[in-house]
Order: structure tokens, then C-alpha cells, then sequence
């Protein structure tokens, strides 16, 4: 079932692919081949593989169970939102909350957690920043 | 000889103390990264890259500092596959067979060492058949026009799926997802934007380090989540008393590594084969050639060395196709060669013409981190195997904070970051559905050039499609190409049953 779902995303994909790629704008002044059909040609492979895997779809792989489902998207989450916190909060804050959240999800206490959070940002910025010289978010408050 | 006068500019360039201290630190960080399960060459390298390039290293200091790594890593896969039954990494997989079993005969001691010198040995022969080798095939090389360049791209992405490969089709998926994202951008050749949507922030393409940084370290990081226990492999029960291989061990594993280093060169220089697989014909054969007595897998020494020499002789060798050809074999080289496409240098033929001082740096710097791998490993192993105790409930933390400081500090882009996560996701989905990642890498990363030498060729002639097989090195391109590609479809099983053998029949 897994690979049918990927065979049909892939080929919906690859159609998309090819009608965005025939509508690419070609300037008048243009080598023999242009910018359309590479692309294009591209496409038409993707399609091609895509289909094979939807006909003929291999065993299906070991999914974790919703629940395991669910803490890989909310780990996701954590990182879109850590993405949006780094300008706001600036770089050791937000990073020390990512990382004791990732490690409390992957089954530290709550308390190493925090701790593991806490040193794995402060690590980052001593060394990637007050040795390496590494530009990081630094937010309002200059870390 | 041409060769010794060019390495010895090499060595004057690798010999400074910046760059001895570069490749030291390279080793150790490569070791670490080889030992840790979950953290391989690939993945390793990968994130070092925006680091190095953010440091503003120059480029022959930062690939020093990165084929440190890489080597290190060769190096290091083989530390928790002995101790603890984990390969490090997946080349490794093989040393677990005879080195597991030693360690439970109280031999741990002399199997890390053993499988040090055998490294060494492995490696070091590799590079100089990588000395020899590639500027013969540099030779061939110069005579390639467009045409002959496009048909070799395609006979990577034909044969890097490798001979083991499970599913063709999800090869090509995979390669055209690649192909199809470097597409992304304004158009080179005649300055338009394709498939952009508007966004202003694809005119310029997704950076191929966005991608394989997303591809390669968030993925991991998400498919650890799939499992709770984020404690580290019990280690503490085998103990060290000492690290060092008696004199006869090495002198009866002699001709094993001898052989086993010539069959992982050979397998590393052949497209679609890498490291795994060197590392696995050295132990097949060995076990065929010498296994009178029915000890392999139950802790025989040769079972040791072999495969030990076989992929470190294979990552040597996987070298010469990238530097001689820009045309990587596997998926590490294929790392290394975003590594040097980061630093403005493009491999090939032009590379030794033009700037040779880069390459025999390079191989120079390949050199002294072998001997340094050798001294670091050898006596200090025990240092790394504390390093393997670190839970990957930190560890995982750890990586993912560093992807996101080396991406961030490549644009300072709140949208770079997001389009890493995107590459994760997408990396966790493609690996549960056995999709290899390695080709949509080298899609990113070879797009432009392929599509820019095949629009070179259609120029030459006019729109003529023929010129692409106009002469007989392009054809016989082809040939090796289609070769590769079906080769899968007919030996694939044959090897994998085997594999499944070895493996399963301890």
C-alpha cells in the first residue's frame, strides 16, 4: 500500500512537474535544445519510475505506530518552531529548549532533559562562536 | 618520476603546522563519528561541510580537515561493530562477524588493534594505487567533450544504486526527484527562472548543502524517534586489558589483508560499488579461499582483517573516479564531492591540470592522516569506546542543533532552515520506503552539469541527437551504463541471498 501511495504521489508529482515545465518562458534568443526539455525530460522519467512502483509495489515497510507517528511530527514542529524562535529569542534560548525537548522525547527525564538542553546550547555557542567565531542568531539580548 | 615530483609539491603543501593540526583534529572527530551506530561517514561529513565552509577556510585546509574525516570515519565504523555487534557504519557491517566473536573470546584487545593495522594497510595502498591510477585515468579523461560527459553522468546515476540494489524503478525515482530539484532556479544559459512559482528565494536554486544536510542528519534524527530507548549499547562488560595485536596474529593475517586490499581498490574504483561492497567480497572471498578449518564467523583473526582492509581499500579507491572524473561511485564520495563543489573547486580532469596543487595537497593530506589514524586508533581506542557510551537521547540533540548553527550559518535564512526540515521529512519518508537517498543527492549535485554538457553537445551539432552517441568512447560509455543498470536485475538477488547468508548464519 506504502508504495502505491508513493508510486501515485510521484506520478501525480512528475504530471505537475512536466505542465510546470512547458510553461517555463523561453527568451528569443535561445541555444537548440532551451530550458523546457531537460526538465521535461526529467519528468517523464519520474513518471516512468512511479508508475512501475505503483504496478509492481514492494513488501510493505515497518511503520511505527501512531503514537511513535506522533512525536516525530511534533519533533518537526519543535524544529519549524525553533526555526522562528532563533530571531525572536536569539540563539542559545531557543536552542536549549529544542534540544532538552528532542532529548526528552527520546527518553531522557525531564530534568536531564533540561540539563542536556541547557549544555548542548551553551556548548554550541562557546565553542562555535567564542572560539570558532561563527555567526549564530543572537536575538535581542546579544546570545 | 612525474607522479613522486607532484607529491612531493603535495606533501610541501599538506606539511604545515595549521594543516597537520587541521588533519589531527579531522581524524579524531572522523574516528568518533565512524564509532557512534547511527552516525556514518555520510552523515558525519555532511555536517561538518557548512561548518568548514562557514569557518572561511581555504580550501586545500578544509579538505584536509573533511578527508580527515572521512577517512576517520572508515577508520572508527569498525570500534562498535567489534565491542558491541553495531556496525558504526554500514561498510562495517562485515567486521562484525569474526570481530563480535573475538570480543567474546576475551580478544577484544587484539581485534581493535588487528583491525587498526589492517585499516592501515587497507588504506594506505589504496592511496597510492589512487596516486598512480587516476592520473592515467585523467588522460582519458581530457579527451571527453560534452557528449562523453553527459553519457558518464548517466552511468552514475545508472550504476549507483549498486549491484545489490532491491528496486531499479525507486533508483530512478530517486535520481529524477534529484535531477528534478537542481532544475529549480533561473536558468544558466538563457537567464530565465524555472519553476520558481515567484518565490524569490528559489531564484538562486536550493543549495545542495540545505538538501543533504536535511536528507542525511535531520532524517536520522527522526527515525530514532521511531524508537523510545535512547540509551546507549551496553558496553560496560567487556573489558580492555590490552590493545595490541602479538606479532604472529599480524604476520598469519598478512596475506589476507594483501588480497583483501586489492579486491576493495578494485571494488572502489568501479562505479556503483563503494565501500560495502568492498568490504564484502574481501571477507566472501577470504572465507572461500582459507575457511579449511570452519573458523570464520566464530572469531578468526583473517575474518577480521579482511573486511577491514577491504573498505578501507575501497574508500581509497572510490576517490579516483571523483577527483579524475567529478563522477562519484558512492554515496560518501558523493558527500565529498558536494564538499568540493562548496568550495568553488570542480574535480575532473582540469582539476590535476589546473590546479594540481589542490589535488596532491589532497593526496598528500591522505597520506599523513593515515599514519595519524593509525597512531590515534592503535593506543587510544580506548578513549572512542567511551565516546560509544553516550546515549543517543543527547547524542541525537546534539547533531540536530549542529545541522541547524552550520545551514544558519551558511545564510543566516530563517527559509534555508525550513527547507532543510522539509529535506528531513522527506529523507525519513524515502528511507522507510527503501528509496535510496544517495541518488537524489547526486541528482542535486550534478543536475546543472549534466544538463549544461548535454545542451553543450546539442549546440555543437545543431540540435543533432546523434552526436550524443557519436563516438566510441561515448558508446562504450553507454554500453557500461545499461550494463550497470540491468546488471541489478540479474545478480542483484544471487548477492543479496548471499549477503543474507553471511550475515544471518552466525
Amino acid at each position: 500500500m506504502s508504495d502505491r501511495v508513493l508510486g501515485g504521489t510521484c506520478l501525480l508529482l512528475s504530471l505537475l512537474y512536466i505542465y510546470f515545465s512547458t510553461q517555463i518562458r523561453v527568451g528569443f534568443i535561445s541555444d537548440p535544445m532551451g530550458p523546457k526539455a531537460f526538465p521535461i525530460a526529467i519528468g517523464v522519467v519520474l513518471g516512468l519510475g512511479a508508475l512501475y512502483t505503483l504496478v509492481r509495489p514492494d513488501p510493505e515497510p515497518v511503520w511505527p505506530r501512531l503514537g511513535r507517528m506522533g512525536e516525530i511530527v511534533f519533533a518537526v514542529l519543535v524544529m519549524v518552531a525553533y526555526t522562528y524562535a532563533l530571531p525572536e529569542f536569539g540563539f542559545t534560548l531557543s536552542t536549549a529548549v529544542a534540544a532538552g525537548l528532542l532529548s526528552w522525547r527520546l527518553g531522557a527525564g525531564p530534568i536531564a532533559a533540561t540539563i542536556a538542553g541547557v549544555s548542548i546550547a551553551v556548548g554550541i555557542f562557546v565553542i562555535f562562536r567564542q572560539v570558532l567565531g561563527l555567526s549564530l542568531a543572537l536575538g535581542p539580548w546579544g546570545f | 618520476m612525474d607522479v613522486f615530483s607532484n607529491l612531493a609539491d603535495g606533501f610541501a603543501v599538506a606539511l604545515t603546522w595549521q594543516n597537520l593540526a587541521l588533519a589531527l583534529i579531522g581524524c579524531f572527530l572522523g574516528t568518533i563519528i565512524g564509532a557512534l551506530p547511527g552516525l556514518g561517514p555520510s552523515n558525519g561529513v555532511a555536517i561538518l561541510i557548512p561548518l568548514a565552509f562557514t569557518l572561511g577556510l581555504p580550501a586545500t585546509p578544509a579538505l584536509i580537515l573533511l578527508t580527515s574525516v572521512y577517512y576517520g570515519a572508515m577508520y572508527g565504523g569498525r570500534i562498535s561493530s567489534i565491542l558491541l555487534n553495531i556496525p558504526g557504519d554500514e561498510p562495517a557491517l562485515m567486521t562484525t562477524l569474526d570481530g563480535y566473536p573475538m570480543t567474546k573470546n576475551g580478544q577484544a584487545g587484539e581485534a581493535l588493534a588487528l583491525s587498526g593495522i589492517a585499516s592501515f594497510v587497507g588504506a594506505f595502498f589504496a592511496t597510492w594505487g589512487l596516486v598512480f591510477l587516476a592520473p592515467q585515468l585523467v588522460k582519458v579523461a581530457l579527451l571527453f567533450g560534452p557528449a562523453e560527459y553527459f553519457a558518464l553522468f548517466t552511468l552514475a546515476f545508472a550504476t549507483l544504486g549498486g549491484i545489490a540494489a532491491r528496486n531499479q524503478a525507486k533508483a530512478v525515482i530517486a535520481a529524477a526527484l534529484g535531477l528534478g530539484i537542481a532544475m529549480i532556479g533561473v536558468d544558466h544559459q538563457t537567464g530565465v527562472p524555472r519553476l520558481t512559482f515567484g518565490e524569490i528565494h528559489l531564484y538562486e536554486g536550493i543549495h545542495f548543502l540545505v538538501a543533504i544536510v536535511g536528507l542525511f542528519a535531520i532524517s536520522e534524527v527522526l527515525l530514532f524517534l521511531e524508537h523510545a530507548n535512547g540509551e546507549a549499547p551496553e558496553a560496560g562488560t567487556t573489558r580492555l586489558n590490552r590493545i595490541t595485536a602479538p606479532l604472529s596474529m599480524v604476520a598469519r593475517t598478512a596475506g589476507s589483508m594483501a588480497r583483501s586490499t586489492i579486491l576493495g581498490f578494485v571494488a572502489g574504483v568501479l562505479p556503483g560499488a563503494g565501500a560495502s561492497l568492498g568490504s564484502f567480497v574481501a571477507y566472501t572471498f577470504e572465507k572461500r579461499l582459507k575457511d579449511k578449518e570452519g573458523t570464520f564467523g566464530k572469531g578468526d583473526p583473517r575474518g577480521v582483517a579482511a573486511p577491514e582492509a577491504g573498505n578501507n581499500a575501497a574508500a581509497g579507491g572510490a576517490l579516483v573516479p571523483m577527483l579524475a572524473l567529478g563522477v562519484p561511485g558512492s554515496g560518501t564520495t558523493a558527500v565529498l564531492l558536494a564538499m568540493l563543489m562548496a568550495l568553488n573547486i570542480t574535480p575532473g580532469p582540469l582539476l590535476f591540470t589546473q590546479q594540481p596543487d589542490v589535488v596532491w595537497g589532497l593526496i598528500a593530506a591522505l597520506f599523513i592522516g593515515n599514519v595519524m589514524l593509525l597512531l590515534l586508533n592503535v593506543p587510544m581506542v580506548g578513549i572512542f569506546v567511551r565516546v560509544l557510551q553516550v546515549p543517543t537521547k543527547y547524542l541525537m540533540p546534539a547533531v540536530a542543533m549542529v545541522s541547524f548553527v552550520g545551514i544558519y550559518g551558511l545564510s543566516g535564512s530563517t527559509f534555508d532552515l525550513l527547507v532543510m526540515i522539509a529535506f528531513g521529512v522527506m529523507g525519513y519518508l524515502l528511507r522507510k520506503l527503501d528509496v535510496p537517498l544517495v541518488p537524489v543527492i547526486l541528482g542535486i549535485l550534478l543536475g546543472n552539469e549534466m544538463e549544461k554538457n548535454l545542451r553543450r553537445a546539442l549546440t555543437i551539432s545543431d540540435g543533432d541527437l546523434s552526436i550524443l552517441w557519436g563516438s566510441p568512447i561515448a558508446i562504450g560509455i553507454w554500453l557500461l551504463a545499461i550494463l550497470g543498470f540491468i546488471a541489478p536485475l540479474l545478480f542483484g538477488r544471487l548477492i543479496r541471498r548471499k549477503k543474507a547468508e553471511v550475515t544471518v548464519a552466525r
